[in-house]
């Protein structure tokens, strides 16, 4: 595999009282998508809250590229170059989506070209562009949280459950969408959707109860059905 | 959703209308139409000087989530710093010049100002960083602040209530036949109205305005996004204490008087104010405050037993309409 943009190494993260993640060890190499599947509490939020420096690590180390982040505060991580893009999707409903892409783009301008760019893939955005975001629908707030990732060129993408509650056509226009983001950055996708996770996971990490239990190449994941049903209590093809 | 450009910013316009609804619904309550716009100006004078005081409160709570009872002590102890600088002028304050009067207010209101944005400032940072995330904390803590603050003021201006002088050429009334409007309550409402302009534009024209508007509804994301949401939260609070000050001091110069016990006075209603505009929301806490305002005086008027019942009334109603306030900011 080739070398890892994020690597995760005996993360331990509490919340409260509890004891989340048991050591989690995860590799995100550099360019293409990695998968995290799991099931409901597996801990792949808190894995992704705990890069983010939204949660603390109590233990382990979460490396950048050269940069050890486990300490540092959550908008110093963003600065590095991680956008995220959590599972509520954290739009501002008050603002406009103008607004909201606005904030997204650090230097107080948004490239004209990646603003087409995003058009393109996101038309709505375009047609609401001085709407309130609160008024947008589901989908279309997915769309604005995902544009406002990518309003700049970043290294990582984090991404928590894209699809969650979207409608089939949509999920189908969001695989198209995120064909693209792969070109443009290195992604680490949260899933529950297979059929999704499949068409465009180039690498897969499987959680469960607060440790990585798995870690491959998507392919080899999604050519052993026993290994999907041992994993995910699942195949990937029963869930198309 | 259905085709067509969204309605850029929909506007909501009720809450707005609860104002003069409310002047009008008084009227027939009120035997002579002077002695009603007495009442009027003087509710809207006093619902701003409210507003002047809960404005920054409003931001803090929906920045940090932070309770901060202590805020009560930004307004007294700010009044105290205007009064202290106020009484050696006493003779420019009496002499009938605006020029002189204002050589001693402007310096008085700024040091209620600064001494508001100290205090906060240290308050934020000796009493409230450490009890980020618990309510029960900081309400102690904060309450505890608000306590001993006022321990200090009998300790340096002495337990008795001070009189204040009110400037000569704010003192007295404009006069339009039968009505009289007092000229500081004019005034108070101007202040008001230009503090609410400011805000306004600031929050809505500038990216420090993008950045806490974002903030208030989700501060996670602002942070998510790079940005220092301490800092921010800082800039707010600082500013908010210096308004606290401000409103303080003017509200001083109303009553003519100031007493240590008049910040955890003012704290009952600011929250009442606060409440119904719905956390966070400056536009909000304006209104509310003018209902607040309004309802003190008319009730003070009709029926002087029912004053502070009247406001809880009042949030009741609001709650009741809007159970998240007139402007609920959508957290998430
Ligand atoms: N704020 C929280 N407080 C307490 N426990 C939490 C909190 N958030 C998540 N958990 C617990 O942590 C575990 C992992 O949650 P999460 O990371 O959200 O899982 P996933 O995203 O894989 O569904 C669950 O058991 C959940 O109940
Ligand atoms: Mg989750």
């Amino acid at each position: 595999m080739p070398e890892a943009l994020l690597s995760l190494a005996g993360v331990n993260t509490h919340i409260g009282q509890y004891h989340i993640l048991h050591g989690v060890d995860l590799n995100v190499p550099q360019s293409g998508l990695t998968m995290l599947l799991g099931r409901n509490g597996a801990g792949k939020t808190t894995a992704l809250r705990t890069v983010m420096g939204l949660w603390r690590a109590s233990a382990g180390s979460i490396r950048l590229g050269d940069n050890e982040i486990h300490q540092r505060a959550t908008p110093d991580i963003a600065r590095l170059g991680i956008a995220y893009v959590p599972e509520n999707m954290g739009i501002f409903a008050g603002l406009t989506v103008r607004e909201n892409l606005l904030l997204a783009a650090r230097e107080h301008v948004m490239d004209e070209k990646r603003l087409a760019w995003i058009f393109e893939l996101f038309p709505a955005m375009k047609k609401f562009w001085n709407g309130l975001a609160g008024n947008l629908s589901g989908g279309q707030k997915q769309m604005l949280a995902i544009s406002r990732a990518v309003i700049e060129r970043r290294k990582l993408m984090l991404i928590d459950e894209p699809t969650k509650g979207l409608a089939p056509a949509i999920i189908t226009a969001m695989i198209e969408a995120f064909k693209e983001l792969k070109r443009d950055s290195t992604l680490l996708v949260v899933e529950q959707n297979f059929h999704f996770a499949r068409s465009l996971g180039d690498y897969v990490a499987v959680m469960d109860s607060g440790r990585i239990v798995y870690a491959g190449r998507m392919a080899e994941l999604a050519a052993d059905e026993s290994l999907q049903q041992r994993l995910l209590g699942l195949s990937l093809d029963s869930h198309q | 959703m259905s085709g067509g450009a969204l309605p850029a910013a929909r506007r909501d316009w009720l809450p707005v209308l609860l104002v003069p609804a409310l002047a009008l619904l008084a009227l027939p309550f009120i035997p002579s139409l002077p002695t009603w716009v007495t009442l009027t100006v003087a509710g809207l004078a006093m619902g701003m000087m409210i507003f002047i005081m809960a404005s920054g409160l409003t931001l803090v709570f929906g920045l940090m989530d932070v309770m901060n009872f202590a805020h009560g002590a930004f307004i007294s102890i700010g009044a105290y710093a205007a009064v202290s600088v106020l009484i050696p002028m006493k003779a420019m304050m009496q002499a009938d010049s605006l020029a002189t009067n204002l050589t001693a207010i402007a310096p008085a209101i700024l040091a209620a100002m600064a001494v508001g944005g100290l205090l906060g400032w240290f308050f934020e940072r000796v009493l409230i960083r450490p009890v980020y995330g618990d309510h029960l904390k900081q309400i102690l803590v904060t309450m505890g602040g608000l306590i001993v603050a006022e321990q200090a003021i009998h300790v340096v201006w002495g337990p008795d209530i001070i009189p204040v002088p009110r400037p000569v050429s704010v003192g007295g009334a404009f006069t339009f036949g039968d009505i009289a409007v007092e000229k500081y309550r004019v005034l108070a409402v101007v202040v008001g109205l230009g503090v609410f302009a400011t805000m306004a534009l600031v929050l809505n024209r500038t990216r420090l305005g993008l950045l806490i508007r974002a903030g208030v509804e989700n501060p996670e994301m602002v942070e998510s996004l790079g940005y220092r949401i301490r800092r921010l939260f800082i800039g707010v609070f600082v500013a908010g204490s210096a308004l606290a000050g401000l409103g303080g001091a003017m509200w001083a110069m109303y009553q003519e008087t100031v007493f240590a016990g008049m910040g955890m006075q003012l704290m009952v209603l600011i929250f009442i104010v606060i409440i119904i505009g719905g956390m966070g929301s400056v536009t909000g806490c304006f209104i509310g405050a003018l209902l607040v305002g309004l309802v003190a005086n008319y009730t003070g008027f009709i029926a002087p037993k029912l004053a502070l019942g009247s406001n809880i009334l009042l949030m009741v109603l609001v709650l009741l309409w809007r159970p998240r306030g007139l402007y609920a900011i959508g957290k998430s």
